[in-house]
């Protein structure tokens, strides 16, 4: 792939919880169009990678391109901006606000109204059962209508990159499906995504690329072909 | 006077008290629902509206005379320049102590209010100033009851302004952005909001609608004083609880309830008006036991 196609890449990059460095030299690549997935077990740094992506928790040492850009430094309303669209671990909807205002919030950074409308539109259809009770407190959301919630709300701007953070956490193997296809779906729209799971057997079918972390370090990485054969990652993912 | 009368007459009273308390207790709770503070200070910018929106009148009273165009304008401008301090406060003072312990931004927000009353007072010399209008003293005469269109004027004014409030909150993307950051804030930076300036945003509208009382209460009151921001802000403080802090429909509504229960309450036999802040701080210790959260709160409300 030539350098150009890169969407994001992390540089070295190390991230702290106050004197606690939670991520050490990490190196990655997101490619235009591709899904890559981060795996790793629990604690090991996987929804840190993408806070500090995001801006939210700042990262102390490295770099971090996006489309060309250093968004190291880069506030995260900033980096919503340019497209960069984070839908957080748990999901973080607003609970006590309707299903309509949470789509409306997710498309804070639009200006133009027509445009809202014709994203919403998009989005309902997409996921109708959002649309169904799109008057109602998003609080009475089940879990999986809540993780449509998170996608929807994060697909109201035009996302030039997703990064997901356990999106199939604690839904019925039927949703998880459903939300694997809609993963899919939005990366044919040619939307890249950074995926990070726990459950690796859906992430590694779902991605080109994958990058495996342990206590903040990244151990292994490859395609995802090779990444299905490697014998530590069947034994300690795959549970065979 | 018949009881009727004396209901009419105290409902007016109520009201105008009510809109006052409603009207800064907007913004203790505003501020309360999106940082968790209790701005101590609150009170004092309602002071500090008085006599901001005095020394505009005076400027200006050779032109407009003190008419209402003139008393509109200075409380139009008085709401910008302390909405504007509302916002320097929240940067210079309160947004370093936000990672800081509790205890520290409450601290902070007391010398806050300090300096301000202290402020006035050394510029006024402590001395009460007459706030001259002439509105004339025309209004609306029932036999025993007589209501102003002063009084009139200031209730229509506060519905007004709350009124607009209510639907920046509720229709408007920004108003929105509000209450999402008083639910989430990480989750707001992640919408692409810029938390920062949503905050800055809620100091203002809540300094300026403070302003818009502090204005009332002189053009009210005839006077100001540097002191008058202290009880009000104790009486707004008690109305946003009432009402459940953090709920904007519950401050208006705990302070209009405040303002017709203390009115109503004079009227006690025995009660006399001298009691009327045991009355209302009495309200609010029974509503406590009762009901912690206010009126209209949702969630628990955190020990301090
Ligand atoms: N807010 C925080 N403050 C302090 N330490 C934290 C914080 N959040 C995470 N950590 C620590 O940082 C490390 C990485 O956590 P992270 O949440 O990134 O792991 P993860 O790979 O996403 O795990 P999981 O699969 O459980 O979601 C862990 O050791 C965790 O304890
Ligand atoms: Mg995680």
């Amino acid at each position: 792939m030539s350098k150009n196609n890169t969407i994001l890449e992390l540089q070295n990059v190390e991230s702290c919880y106050g004197k606690i460095k939670a991520l050490r030299n990490i190196s990655c690549k997101v490619g235009a169009g591709e899904i890559v997935t981060l795996l790793g077990a629990n604690g090991a740094g996987k929804s840190t990678t993408l806070r500090t992506i995001s801006g939210l928790t700042p990262a102390s040492a490295g770099k971090i391109i996006f489309m060309d850009e250093d968004i190291t430094a880069k506030q995260p309303h900033e980096i919503v901006e340019m497209g960069l669209i984070h839908v957080p671990e748990g999901r973080r909807i607003f609970k006590g606000m309707t299903i309509q205002e949470n789509l409306e919030l997710g498309s804070f950074t639009l200006r133009d109204d027509r445009e809202r409308k014709k994203r919403m539109a998009h989005v309902f259809d997409i996921f109708p059962i959002l649309h169904e009770r799109r008057n109602r407190d998003s609080a009475m959301l089940s879990g999986g209508e809540q993780q449509m919630l998170a996608m929807g709300r994060a697909m109201m701007t035009k996302p030039r990159l997703l990064l997901l953070d356990e999106p199939s956490m604690g839904l019925a193997p039927f949703l998880v499906k459903e939300i694997m296809r809609i993963i899919i779906r939005l990366n044919k729209g040619g939307v890249p995504i950074l995926l990070v799971e726990q459950n690796a057997k859906v992430a590694l079918q779902l991605a080109n690329h994958g990058y495996v972390l342990e206590t903040g370090k990244i151990v292994i990485q490859g395609s995802t072909e090779t990444l299905r054969q490697d014998e530590s990652i069947v034994k300690a993912y795959l549970g065979e | 006077m018949s009881t009727q009368d004396i209901i009419l007459q105290q409902l007016a009273n109520g009201l105008i008290m009510g809109s006052f308390y409603a009207l800064v207790a907007l913004g203790y709770t505003m501020v309360y629902g999106i940082i968790k503070l209790l701005n101590f200070a609150h009170g004092d910018l309602y002071m500090v509206g008085g006599f901001v929106g005095f020394l505009i009148l005076s400027a200006i009273s050779g032109v407009l005379g003190e008419s209402w165009t003139a008393i509109v304008c200075s409380m139009v401008l008085s709401m910008l320049a302390v909405g504007l301090l509302g916002v320097i406060i929240q940067r210079v003072a309160y947004r370093p102590m936000l990672t800081a312990p509790r205890l520290s931004i409450l601290i902070t927000a007391l010398a806050v209010s300090m300096i301000l009353s202290n402020g006035v007072m050394s510029i006024t010399d402590g001395e009460y100033l007459a706030f001259n209008t002439d509105l004339g003293f025309d209004g609306l005469d029932f036999g025993n009851v007589f209501i102003s269109y002063t009084q009139l004027a200031l209730v229509i004014s506060a519905s007004v302004l709350m009124f607009v409030l209510y639907f920046f909150v509720n229709k408007t993307l920004y108003g929105k952005a509000m209450q999402a950051i008083a639910i989430d804030q990480d989750a707001c930076k992640l919408m692409g909001i810029n938390v920062n300036r949503i905050i800055a945003l809620t100091f203002f509208i809540g300094s300026s609608l403070a302003a818009a009382a502090g204005v009332m209460a002189g053009v009210y009151y005839g006077s100001l004083h540097f002191s008058m921001g202290f009880v009000i802000g104790l009486k707004a403080f008690t109305a946003a609880v009432i009402g459940g802090i953090g709920s904007i429909p519950g401050a208006m509504l705990g302070g209009l309830l405040l303002g017709l229960l203390e009115a109503f309450g004079t009227q006690i036999p025995f009660i006399g008006s001298e009691w009327k802040d045991v009355f209302s701080f009495g309200l609010l210790i029974l509503l406590l036991i009762l009901k912690p959260t206010g009126i209209l709160g949702k969630t628990e409300i955190e020990r301090m």
